[in-house]
């Protein structure tokens, strides 16, 4: 455990350092965020049907969702890929470590870094001048943060499944290239969730997916109430289980037959 | 004949880009799709919107698919024969942009042919399918001069987009570095100008038709092609010649492109 503590702050520190990048993003989120708020601000004019969500809520659902963004299980570690490519994995077999723990660390490491030095200044400067609101209420809040821990976890075993699809060079590649646009779609990450057609909604509520962004954002802004945080933490945490289980049997089995090339 | 020499060295170019891609196909295949689905999940998600609004101020799904179609287009035309622009900054620090001054072609016409990616056909195909299926939804009156707008906004649309390419490209001959905040007029243009300009608020909606013309191709044509007033109270004619723009702004952003080499330093090494 200690081993994989250290990991998870070594990678964490490692990735904070790319501030620049972070700053770039920041401008590009909030160019983005501002664009969306105004769509929406265009649809609940245009309509007086009651909506599944209100537009305040909405508004600070977008703002989460930029902040929030490479929370997403939207890429793999890249310095794995290099390392798989490169023949460099063997190094990682030489540790004394449990393989596939080590690879989750990292994950979780690179799932919060990078979110943490966006969030941080988006999330202040929307709630300055681009209506966040604060959460509905002190047990909204402190459901949300719990439910993040969950995102968290559920992102980072997503994202240590498509890691261990690298091991299989090229079928492993092309699950990364066609994994994301569906986790980004039914996350909630562009149209919150309440907005899909109702007979879809139980569909992609019990995928995994919505366990990302949804349901924790929808714990902040009231919209599930605080006493439900237990269903929202067993999806993402059942969820999470089948993907870490899902992880294992594949990685053991990639290493049965992994040839390492070159020296 | 310079420029017909030009050009039939550009579509050399490209034709050896093609090849050198099409040696791994399976790979072409699965990128194309990952796009593919990458970019239709924005459609969806604006049907989704359409389902529970009705309708976007007072337009309607097919009318706004109308634009998202002709937008998407161009971006993916662009996106696939100017990519040497976009990974420009790379050159500007590894110092491999020396090699192409030493060349008796402009830097502008090697830098366009770098590269066809043709992983953009999946965005491509998307915007096709999406136009087509607006058109039919729509029940127009086409004449051949509208068939011709839509070309002309679609061609006018790529120009305007690779412009904002050399844009980019040219600041990194002082920061050495691309920049990810032009992606907000890029990728941010697309995402914008799919929908018409004059849902948004007014300071806003003015940088997308005068500083960044984007509306020039998409929002004013279609809105001769769907034979819809302005509330810009702009004319017909206006409508049919804007897409003009996107041509002028690519012939500025060359000008300072020209300008960017003369002021070229090499990194050295």
């Amino acid at each position: 455990m200690r081993g994989h503590r250290a990991l998870v702050s070594a990678r964490f520190r490692a990735l904070l350092q790319y501030r620049s990048a972070a700053l770039a993003g920041l401008g590009t989120q909030l160019f983005w965020g501002l664009i969306r708020v105004m769509i929406f601000e265009a649809f609940f004019v245009s309509s007086v049907m009651s909506q599944p969500m209100e537009l305040g809520d909405v508004i600070t659902y977008i703002w989460l969702g930029h902040a929030f963004l490479v929370v997403l299980p939207w890429n793999v570690d890249r310095e794995l890929q290099t390392m798989v490519r490169s023949g460099g994995v063997t190094y990682e077999l030489l540790r004394p470590m449990n393989l596939y723990n080590a690879w989750f660390s990292r994950a979780i490491a690179l799932r919060t870094a990078p979110a943490m030095l966006r969030a941080v200044p988006l999330l202040t400067i929307a709630a300055l001048f681009l209506d966040l609101q604060a959460p509905e209420s002190p047990e909204a809040g402190l459901a949300f943060v719990i439910s993040m821990i969950g995102a968290v976890i559920l992102s980072a075993a997503i994202t240590n499944l498509l890691n261990v699809a690298l091991v299989w060079v090229t079928s492993g590649e092309r699950l990364t290239y066609l994994a994301p646009p569906f986790v980004v779609l039914f996350s909630g990450n562009i149209v919150p969730i309440p907005f899909f057609p109702d007979w879809a909604q139980t569909a992609i509520r019990l995928m995994p997916f919505s366990g990302i962004v949804d349901s924790p954002f929808r714990l902040y802004v009231g919209h599930i109430p605080p006493s439900e945080l237990g269903f929202v933490l067993a999806h993402q945490l059942i969820w999470s289980a089948i993907f870490i289980v899902v992880g294992k049997r594949m990685l053991a089995q990639g290493l049965r037959r992994m040839e390492v090339q070159g020296g | 004949m310079r420029i017909l020499d030009n050009i039939r060295v550009y579509l050399r170019f490209l034709e050896v880009s093609v090849k050198s891609q099409m040696q791994y196909r399976a790979s072409f295949v699965m990128l194309s799709l990952g796009h593919l689905a990458g970019t239709g999940i924005e459609f969806i998600g604006i049907w989704v919107l359409f389902e529970r609004f009705g309708s976007l101020k007072d337009w309607a799904l097919p009318e706004v698919a109308f634009m998202y179609g002709i937008v998407n287009i161009a971006f993916a035309i662009t996106d696939a024969a100017t990519r040497g622009f976009d990974a420009f900054g790379v050159m500007v620090k590894s110092g491999d942009f020396d090699r192409l001054l030493t060349r008796p072609r402009s830097t502008a016409l090697q830098l366009a042919g770098q590269e066809l990616t043709l992983r953009g056909v999946g965005r491509l195909l998307q915007g096709l399918i999406v136009l087509v299926w607006a058109a039919t939804a729509l029940d127009l009156d086409w004449t051949v001069l509208k068939v011709l707008l839509v070309v002309f906004a679609v061609l006018g649309g790529a120009a305007l987009f690779s412009g904002l390419l050399v844009l980019q490209a040219t600041l990194a001959f002082w920061t050495t570095e691309s920049l990810e905040i032009m992606n907000t007029v890029t990728y941010g243009g697309v995402e914008t100008t799919q929908y018409p300009v004059t849902i948004y608020r007014p300071w806003f909606r003015d940088i997308f038709i005068f500083v960044v013309p984007l509306a020039t191709v998409s929002y004013f044509p279609s809105l001769a092609i769907l034979g819809r007033d302005d509330p810009l109270g702009t004319s017909l004619l206006f409508q049919y010649l804007s897409p003009a723009f996107g041509f002028v702004f690519l012939a500025a952003t060359l000008r300072v492109w020209q300008f960017g080499v003369g002021h070229y330093r090499s990194t050295g090494s």
